[in-house]
């Protein structure tokens, strides 16, 4: 902790020229003020739990242990052991699955709504009603409907992403400058040829705001999805844990789930970056 | 100038718009005739109806009564031949400075090649050649009103309309631009019909400037500018005619007040 406080004491600003020295700071000190949240929060995690006699929380110690012997295996050797990798590409492929079913429904449906008013007028009270619910409410039916199984979690998936990548999509294509249609349609681009050059585009930062909350929220779904009895996946692990009160493997799920969503939030948002470059206010 | 065919003429051009139940005239009973080749100033106070009678011709408006005529046929909608130019650019954030110069051409389905050639020759036109490939957002104002000019010259628009072009520019660089836009108003055949708040542009740049009013938007006089080029604006037929501007500006303007 003192090691990481004395590398963001920042050199005297004056030995270095302006630029050249914000940046560099910049570059370290990102990533050490990132750290300090968390370092604070294991140890005092640590302090409040190990050694204690009656602790319901595992110190964090036994977690990284736990955390191992789940991802390699090779110490308790039970039910757990070397399975996250199952698990991890269970919830992964349902996430995908529901978020681009999601997409794929919600993308056209949020274009069409956004550019032709009766498909808003047919769409837009079912879709305001169905809003309000949140998917966990849905569970019950959804196991119904598709059963026991993963369909339902990817179900459940595909409600968590909908709505963020509908509403922000409809909102980029309905907040588009006017003045750039004027510009298109002075400059030749036949109103038909204005949704491809002009909307789409204009809509792009929106639609990506969109995506980048979908996925968060698949995410945030799939332990849900995956409580309906599925053996595999990191809800199912959980799940699973928190019957045989090993709560140091539900801890370690919820690691996962926090890493795997992470690092899907980065790759989206790498993509983003890379189509958006021609966006000054987008990250 | 005078021999030169008559390119638009507007025929007793009146707008109304409706507001919540609200009438507002925002142009009455205007008629005016350009002919091709001339730059032709819109000189008046705010709310004169001068925007609205550009986007009448640019064909954004269509006048509630009389007619507008380019080239003696009926104005319908935007077109290609009359390129407008915004004071807010109104250029796409999403396509690099050589996309939006061959937006129109491409818009028009042109081969590749010719879009290449088309762009590369406008960027030249307006100094942007280190520029070509980036974004909006990279520009200055004054950068990006050269690359708006550019994109209706390399769509082969006959009239440009400019709205106040240069209102959101700093002095220098407003200079700069008028320069270079009588520049290509010179070498090119091009007519201009050109907005603006200063009676100072209206006389460096035009052949002739209407000068409007508002309380309904008309057209309350139109002068011919005949002082040689290059304009000097500190010599006394300058300054005699920026008086003379300056006085009929304000006495529209009591009238409306009184
Ligand atoms: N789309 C519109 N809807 C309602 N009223 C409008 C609309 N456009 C213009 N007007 C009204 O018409 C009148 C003339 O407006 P216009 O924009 O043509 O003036 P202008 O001479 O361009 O003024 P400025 O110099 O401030 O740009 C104003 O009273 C304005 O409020
Ligand atoms: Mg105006």
């Amino acid at each position: 902790m003192t090691i990481a406080a004395d590398r963001t004491q920042t050199p005297p600003a004056a030995t270095v020229p302006r630029r050249h020295f914000a940046f560099e700071a910049g570059r370290l000190k990102q990533p050490a003020l990132a750290l300090i949240l968390p370092a604070l929060l294991l140890t005092w995690w640590h302090f409040a739990t190990s050694g204690q006699v009656y602790s319901l929380i595992p110190p964090p110690a036994q977690v990284g242990l736990a955390f191992y012997d789940l991802a390699v295996g090779g110490i308790r050797n039970d039910f757990f052991s070397g399975t996250l990798a199952t698990h991890v590409v269970a919830s992964v492929t349902r996430v995908y699955s529901g978020f681009f079913l999601a997409v794929i429904v919600a993308l056209p449906l949020a274009l069409m709504i956004g550019r032709i008013p009766a498909v808003r007028q047919m769409f837009d009270p079912l879709l305001q009603i169905l809003r309000p619910i949140p998917v966990t409410a849905w569970l019950p039916l959804a196991m119904i409907i598709f059963g026991i199984g993963p369909t339902s979690a990817i179900f459940l998936v595909f409600l968590g992403a909908f709505y963020p990548i509908l509403i922000n999509t409809v909102f980029g294509v309905r907040s588009v400058e006017p003045r750039l249609f004027e510009a298109a349609s002075m400059l030749g681009c036949s109103p038909s040829a204005q949704f491809a050059r002009v909307v789409l585009p204009a809509a792009l930062p929106a639609i990506f705001t969109g995506l980048r909350l979908g996925l968060g929220f698949s995410w945030m779904v799939i332990v849900i999805g995956e409580m309906t009895g599925v053996p595999t996946g990191l809800g199912a692990i959980i799940m699973e844990a928190r019957q045989l009160s090993r709560t140091e493997v539900v801890i370690c799920g919820m690691i996962a789930i926090g890493v795997a969503g992470f690092i899907s939030d980065r790759i989206i948002l790498l993509i983003g970056r890379k189509l958006l470059s021609w966006s000054p206010n987008h990250v | 100038m005078s021999d030169a065919p008559t390119i638009l003429s507007l025929r007793n051009v009146g707008k109304t718009f409706e507001v919540q139940g609200r009438r507002i005239e925002a142009l009455h009973d205007a008629s005016l005739d350009v002919k091709r080749g001339e730059f032709v100033c819109l000189l008046g106070a705010s709310g004169c109806g001068k925007s609205t009678l550009l986007r009448i011709v640019a064909g954004f408006e269509t006048a509630t009564t009389g007619e507008a005529l380019m080239w003696n046929r009926p104005i319908e909608g935007p077109d290609p031949s009359r390129g407008m130019v915004f004071q807010d650019y109104g250029l796409f954030p999403w396509l690099t400075v050589r996309d939006n110069i061959g937006f129109g051409p491409a818009s028009r389905r042109r081969p590749a090649r010719e879009i290449q050639e088309t762009t590369d020759h406008y960027i030249d036109l307006v100094g942007l050649g280190r520029f070509a490939d980036v974004y909006p957002h990279q520009l200055s104002g004054g950068m990006k009103q050269r690359v708006a000019i550019a994109r209706v010259l390399a769509n082969e628009a006959e009239m440009v309309l400019m709205d106040e072009p240069f209102g959101a520019l700093d002095a220098m660089t407003r200079e700069r631009l008028q320069d270079e836009l009588l520049g290509l108003w010179e070498r090119t055949k091009l007519t201009v019909l050109f907005v603006t708040h200063s009676i100072e542009e209206a006389v460096v740049l035009s052949n002739r400037v209407i000068v409007m009013s508002a309380g309904p938007g008309r057209i309350d006089s139109d002068l011919t500018v005949d002082l040689p080029r290059p304009r000097d604006v500190s010599g006394t037929d300058f300054n005699d005619l920026r008086r003379s501007l300056s006085s009929k500006l304000h006495s529209h303007h009591g009238k409306v007040a009184a």
